[in-house]
Formats: C-alpha cells, structure tokens, sequence
C-alpha cells in the first residue's frame, strides 16, 4: 500500500521507553489512519498508557527513543502543551475535572476565555453551552462536576478536548467507570466525531465495545507491538482473536516447581455485595462467593475495574466501600469483621497492591515496618517493646526472606520494589495469619524477584497458610495458583482448576459483560 | 575509617544539630568574653527555657503524628491562672493546686483531642480555636493578676536542691552525685544497648563513633555538672530531665509510641496494619494537654503569679524548637532529642543576644532567620540525597 491509498495522520516508529529497571516500550510501532477509530488493546501493563503518555508529550522528546510523525513531519513534544498545539489531545484514565469549580470554568481551565487576563465570563458560558451540546449534554455550564453522575463527567472531559483545536483524540479507558446506557452514548459520539473526520485513539478492556466501535486494532503485549487487525478486512476479527494476540506467550520457567497438599477449608466468603463509597448506588462487587483451602494457593483473575481490590478490601475489615453485605466463614463458623484489627485478629492478612501509598511507612525502617502489625507479640508484661527482640525478629526475616540491604535500620523508601514487596510480605507474615490476600504482589519488580515472591508463596501454602494472589498477569496467575477464580464487573464470572487454566480461557471469564 | 564516614554520612543530621549548638554556645562565649557560660546564667539558661522544653516534648509527638498545637500558650495562662486563684484566693495548699493544675491539663487534651480525632477536624483549626478559648477563659478567670504564692511552690521554677552532701572544695556535692549517676546511667544504658545488638547478631555502630560519642556526652555532662556544682542544681532541671527520660521511653519503646510515627508516616498504612489511629490521635492531645498543665505549673512559679497575659507565643517557640530540632512538617520524623537541642540552640541565642544587650525587636529577626535556615538546610540535604 503507497502513502496516498492509506492517508496516515500519525506514525509512531521504534519507541522504546526505559524507567529504571524496567523496559515499559520496546521498539513500538504505531500508524494511525486520518479519520478512524483506532483502538489498542493488551493486558494491564502491556505499556498501553505509556505509549499514549510518549505520544501527547507527557514523557517529553529526548526521554524515550524513537520517532513521532506527524502529519508527515517529523515532531519533537516537550509538554503536553506542545502536542495540543498539534492537535493531539489526550483525556486520562483518571477524571482531571475539578470538582468545586463550574463546569464552564472546568472546560476552559488552561485555555480561558479573557482578555488581557480578565475573564470574560459572558463568552466563556456560551462557549461552555456550545461544546456540551455538541457532546450531547444538556446540563448548565455554571454548575459544578460533583453535581452531575461520572457518566456526565466523562462528557464534560471530552467537551473540554474539544475546547481546543482537535485532529486527534486519546482516549484512555474512557468507559471503565460508566454504566451501560453512558458508555454506549460516549460510542455514539466517538462515530459521530469520526464521520467529521476527526481522528480517534481509543484504549479499552472492553473487547465488546472495541469490535463494536474502532476500525483497527493494535496489539501490545510486554511493551511490544504484535499486530495490527484491520476490523473491516476479510477475514472477521473476533474477541477470541484479539484475545490471543493479547496472551499469546509461553511460559518459561518463571515460576517454581509446585506441590499442593491441601486441607480443609479455612475461608469462605458468601453472597458478598459491596457498593461504591462515594455513588453509593453502584454496585462494585455483586454477590461473589468464594472459597480457600489450607495449603492452597487460589487466585483472582480480573481486568482493572472489576472489582477485585475492592472485594479484599472490604473483607479487610470494611476497609474500602459502603453498603456491604454478605457473610463470612472461618473453619466453617461464621464471624463478623468490623475492622482491621477484628481482621486481624481473625487470622486475616492482606498485603495492597499499593505498596507505597497504603502498605508501607516508607520513611522508617525495615524493622519498625516489619513489626508494625503485630507490635503486641513483642512486648513485655508492662506493654514496653522489647527492642533487641524486635531487631532480631527483623533480622529473621531480612534473612530467610533475602532482603536486601545492609541492616534492618535501612530505610525503606529507599529499597527496591521487590525488597519493598518481602518487607510487606514478612511484616504480614509476623502477624501470623491464616489466610493472606496478596494484591498484585509482583506489580513494578523485576523477574529475579518475581520469582523470589512466588518461591515465598509456595512457602506459605506448604506451611498450612491458605492464600489468595490478585493479579492482572494471567500467566503469574496460572503459574503459582491451584484455582482460579475470574471476576468480571463486580461478579465472579467463573472458576477454573490449574489442570484447566488457560489464558485464553480465563479472558473470556474476564471479558464477559452483564447480560442486559 | 571508611566505615565510621560512612555512618556519619547516613546520620549526618543528628550530629549536624549538635554541633550547631556547640558553634553558637563557642560563638558567644566568644562575643560576651566569657560571660555565657557563667555559672548564674547556665543556671538561669535551665529556668529560663524550661518551659519550651517541657512543651516542646508534647509538641514533637503532636508534630510527628502529622498535627500542631497552636494552644498551649494560652492554655498555660488559663491553667496557670486556675492555680494561682486555687492558692492565692481559696488558700489550698500547693500540691493539691498543682495536682488539680494536671487534672485540668488533662481534660483540656481530652477537649482538643475529641474534635481533632472523632469529629475529624485538622488539629490546625482545633487549636487555633483553642488558643482563643483557653486565652478569652484565662483573662475571665484571672482578671486581675494574683500574687503572694506559696514560697514551695515558687521554688519549683526558681528554687535549688539544698546542699545536703555539703561541699567538695567550692563544689556542691549533691549537684556532682546527680552528674556521676548521670554519666554512669548513660554509659550503662549505651552498653547495654549494644551489648544487646551483639547478642542478637545485629549491626553496632562502628566501636570508635561509640566511645568517641560516651566521651562526649559525658565530658559535656560534666561540665554542666561542674558550673552547676558552682552554685546548686535548679529543681526544674530535675522535672525537665525526668520528663524527657520518661517521653523519650514512652517514644521508643512503647505501642503507643511506635503508633504515633507510624500514623504520621502513613496513615492509611497505619490503619491497614491495624493501628486504632483516633485513640492515637486523642491520646496525643490528651497528653499534650498533660505537659501544658506541668509547663503551666513551671511558669506561674517563676512569675510567682498568674497572670492572664502569661504564656505568650510559647507555642511559636515550641514548634520552632521542633523543626530546628529536626521533626519533618509533614509529620513521621522527630526525636525529643533534637527538639531539646532545637529549645537549647533557641534559649542560647536568646541569652546570647541578651548579654550583648541586642534590641529585642533584632533578636526576634535573628532567631526567625535561624528557624528558616535550619529546616531549609534540612529540605536541602533531604533533596540532594533523593537524587543522589
């Protein structure tokens, strides 16, 4: 095909993206038609994100390697101001409307309606009108986002993008917070600004929602590009076949050799229903049952959004959500958890997927980290802690957990993220549980220590410990688990022995969407 | 030799704090010819800043879980000004007035403790309005200034250990007995400490920075011993040196310490490893509460009356005595070591500049400035060593 039979707007060549330690791109391709709907798709982590942050400049030129064509010049952003100027405009994944400002106000923030620095409040609301009817939004400008739904918020995000001169739209996970009816009005307006011409970039879990709406598709996988699939070709693009670009890769010897004996049952969790602490109507986890069994290993499968953090988290002592119901069993007797420390002392651990921010106090030590949840084993009869004690008990682990650094006083902010990880994992497991839930235990290491996380895994089970890995990386999943259970918007959608566990199995699981 | 650079390099900001302090005590001892460390002004230096020192312990523990207190000047009038009136007016004896004074303190914390932790309200706001409350209550109570307290009870602040060991040449012997037990408690308490370390198989400090460092504090606590022994030990220095062995414990090596810098490192983190953080966050005002009272106590005997203007801008002092000390604004970080070495740098220039006849409105400046140096070289040091 010549240039001029396929009208590229925009071409990515060979980008590859370093953090340290890690390769997120790998010599990525990308070529986007004038005037379609391109989607692209892979796992979580695949480098989806990273690529569109490359792209509208927010990881500026000089920081990745590679070229960006645009228009069929060469480009070199250094801000997400430069890439706008272009007329690629961006809308992230996480809402960036400010919820006490009007909406008017919102659309303009950056880019206001003034002259010489005064407001010119008159144009802004018209203005502000003019673009929420184009996205189909009849709402007053002058009211606030946290007064309207986040369907509506996702609205005002793109009558915002259209604010500014357009050629073309990101889009990043634009509907995992929507609701069906919002979702499907946002596809609407995507075909609508297609059929104008404009040029749209979508990122989406939702396999339903992209053969329904984009032309072509991208596959990444591991920060590579490993297909392009033309949706309109002869041969028919299903979600099975976009599927298999997504996992398509073996599994070496990542994982240590596993030998279950498994018990009785330790944990069951029955008719769970938790519901979104702030909309408190929408229903986040949907009446999940699950079970785990001494010495085994269970797993839960899930795309971003359906729910799975948020299960454990309310199961953690209420920790995340509202509206929560259902019922728990212990060695098959019920009990109630009302907080963390009923968690706890109800043999319960869980380690977050969010090790910086919500699992470790990174301005102390290793040993003070370690000892945090269960401080009352290392006290004496008068409540004073036994500090020798506590440094031994530290220096234990640091030991039999390999963790690297000099001394038990290092400071944790400044380990690695697998070491980070082990101080996570000793300090629950000094608490001595039954049951450990582990949120994305590998999330941002490096392979060595992977598969140091998952020997300690295996550690636990084969000392009677019943545990549940979350994960977003399937082959992790059927890598260290005995059973697996999918979940897909807030329900569990299936569950499947090792023996059976395939990725393309537990993706469909993954994918499946409510029936309506 | 490698190794004990490299342990002062990772604990550069503890040693960087005394010796500080040890240039500005060398810097005026210079400029006043001597006159600073004359034994009545060391003395004086002690009664004068006892009241920071005592403050400025609740303080760290306040400022290490992430909050401030703004009230403690105001509640040290309005408590001071209470027991004044329970002496002065009803006539009761002295230790009743003082027990009654912490009582008092004590439901004062409860107070600011109940908003700040159950109702949820930054502790900014709680004790910004307590500040007005307890300074509107004192100035009711005592609305006009009580004199003529008990002379026991003026000694508190002001008094010294009668020399009941008699003299070593013109030393007082009980002043040199309390410096030997001092020496010999720090000696032995490090020793043990390490000794402890060994046991276990854990990481010592390099031998030579541990006796260079049992050398120095004792020679400092001898001198201090020697000037005192000049005249006598002041009875405050007893109270403020019990009160820091005690917080200092109560910091380290208890739940509720190690509570208080978890949940100013990481709240959430805190509550998801279990931590109970609003008993953390009650009990840290309630105790602050308890060492406005004992400060309170301290001041009304060295003014011999409580006054409603009493206590003014203490809380300033205290929380800069923090932050020079080292504690981190945004809360996790902080030591009562530092911070009464942060009070001592403070009362040094204060007598310093004092002696030199400095104008007060100058000394206000100088003292700001060091405030602003000494937490920038702090943010500065920090930054550097992130992206080193």
């Amino acid at each position: 095909m010549t240039e001029k039979d396929e009208d590229v707007v925009l071409e990515m060549l060979g980008i590859t993206k370093e953090f340290p330690g890690v390769k997120a791109l790998q010599d990525v391709n990308l070529r986007v038609r004038r005037g379609e709907i391109h989607a692209i798709c892979g796992e979580n982590g695949a480098g989806k994100s990273t690529l569109m942050k490359v792209l509208s400049g927010v990881y500026p030129h000089g920081s990745y390697d590679g070229e960006i064509v645009f228009d069929g010049e060469p480009v070199a952003f250094r801000g997400i101001r430069d890439s706008e100027d272009r007329g690629i405009v961006i809308i992230h994944q996480e809402l960036a409307l400010i919820p006490q400002i009007s909406i008017a106000e919102n659309i303009f923030l950056g880019n206001e309606k003034a002259g010489a620095g005064v407001l010119d409040w008159n144009r802004t609301h018209r203005a502000a009108a003019d673009l929420l009817s184009r996205v189909g939004l009849a709402e007053n400008p002058e009211i606030t986002p946290s007064e309207i739904g986040v369907g509506k918020q996702q609205l005002v995000e793109i009558a915002k993008a259209l604010s500014k001169k357009v050629d073309v739209l990101i889009l990043d996970e634009p509907t995992a917070a929507l609701n069906d009816d919002d979702s499907e009005h946002l596809l609407g307006l995507l075909r609508e600004f297609r059929d104008q011409g404009m040029t749209c970039i979508i990122i989406s879990h939702k396999l339903g929602e992209i053969t329904s709406v984009a032309d072509r598709v991208t596959v990444i996988r591991d920060g590579q590009t490993i297909e392009t699939l033309d949706l309109h070709g002869a041969e028919p693009v299903t979600e099975d076949r976009i599927i298999r670009g997504m996992v398509g890769r073996s599994l070496e010897h990542r994982f240590p050799a596993r030998k279950a004996t498994i018990g009785d049952e330790v944990l069951r969790i029955e008719d769970w229903t938790v519901h979104h602490p702030v909309d408190t109507d929408r229903v986040i986890v949907d009446s999940a049952n699950l079970d785990v069994r001494a010495g085994e290993v269970v797993g839960l499968a899930g795309l971003m959004g359906a729910g799975r953090t948020e299960l454990a988290m309310s199961l953690f002592g209420r920790s995340w959500g509202t509206g929560i119901s259902g019922r728990v069993y212990k060695n098959g007797e019920e009990i109630r958890i009302r907080t963390v420390s009923d968690a706890i002392r109800h043999g319960l651990a869980y380690t977050t997927e969010d090790r910086k921010s919500l699992g470790l106090n990174l301005i102390q030590t290793i040993r003070e980290n370690i000892s945090s949840s269960a401080l009352g084993k290392l006290m004496d009869w008068m409540g004073v802690i036994r500090g020798e004690r506590e440094a031994a008990v530290a220096e234990r682990y640091r030991r039999d957990f390999g963790i690297k650094a000099p001394t038990v006083e290092s400071v944790v902010g400044q380990l690695s993220g697998g070491n980070q990880q082990k101080v996570v994992l000793s300090k629950w497991v000094f608490s001595d549980p039954d049951v450990l839930i582990l949120d994305e235990p590998t999330r941002g290491i490096d392979v060595g220590a992977k598969y140091e996380i998952y020997t300690l895994v295996n550690q636990l089970a084969e000392a009677g410990k019943a545990v549940i890995v979350i994960s977003s990386e399937l082959p992790e999943l059927i890598g260290v688990c005995d059973r697996i259970y999918a979940m897909s918007q807030g329900r569990i959608t299936g569950e499947v022995p090792r023996e059976r566990a395939t990725q393309e199995e537990l993706m469909r699981y993954m994918t499946m969407e409510k029936t309506r | 030799m490698n190794e004990i650079t490299e342990y002062l390099g990772r604990n550069a900001r503890q040693y960087g704090i005394v010796i500080a302090l040890l240039a500005i005590v060398a810097l005026f001892q210079v400029l006043t010819g001597g006159r600073l460390l004359d034994p009545s002004n060391v003395v004086s230096l002690i009664q004068q800043n006892a009241y920071v020192m005592i403050l400025a312990i609740g303080m760290v523990m306040v400022i290490v879980a992430g909050h401030i207190d703004l009230s403690v000047g105001s509640v040290v009038a309005f408590i001071g000004g209470a027991a004044a009136i329970m002496m002065a007016d009803w006539g009761w004896s002295w230790p009743v007035a003082v027990a009654l004074a912490l009582v008092l303190g004590l439901l004062v914390g409860c107070w600011q403790g109940f908003w700040v932790a159950y109702v949820g309200i930054p502790a900014f706001i709680v004790t910004l309005a307590g500040m007005l409350i307890f300074r509107g209550l004192a100035i009711v109570l005592v609305s006009e200034t009580r004199a003529g307290l008990p002379d026991a009870f003026n000694a508190i602040a002001g008094g010294e250990l009668p020399s009941w060991l008699g003299f070593l040449g013109n030393l007082d012997g009980v002043t040199l007995l309390i410096g030997v037990i001092g020496m010999a408690a720090f000696v032995l308490s490090q020793w043990r400490a390490r000794r402890g370390l060994i046991k276990h198989d854990l990481a010592v400090e390099p031998m030579g920075i541990f006796l260079v460092k049992n050398v120095v504090v004792v020679g400092l606590i001898g001198v201090v011993a020697y000037w005192l022994a000049l005249r006598a030990t002041p009875i405050v220095l007893l109270i403020v040196g019990g009160l820091i062995m005690i917080f200092t414990f109560v910091l380290n090596r208890t739940v509720f310490g190690r509570h208080i810098y978890a949940v100013g490192g990481n709240r959430h983190a805190a509550q998801l490893s279990g931590v109970r953080t609003r008993v953390t966050d009650f009990m840290i005002f309630v105790n602050m509460g308890l060492l406005a009272a004992v400060a309170a106590v301290v001041t009304t005997a060295r003014a011999g009356a409580g006054l409603a203007a009493a206590g003014q801008l203490y809380e300033l002092d205290a929380i800069a005595a923090c932050f020079i000390g080292g504690s981190a604004v945004r809360g996790g970080v902080g030591k009562i070591s530092g911070a009464m070495i942060g009070a001592l740098i403070m009362g040094v220039l204060n007598m310093g500049l004092s002696i030199l006849a400095v104008d007060s409105a100058w000394q206000q400046t100088i003292k700001g400035l060091v405030l602003l140096l000494a937490v920038a070289l702090d943010v500065v040091s920090k930054r550097r060593r992130a992206y080193a």
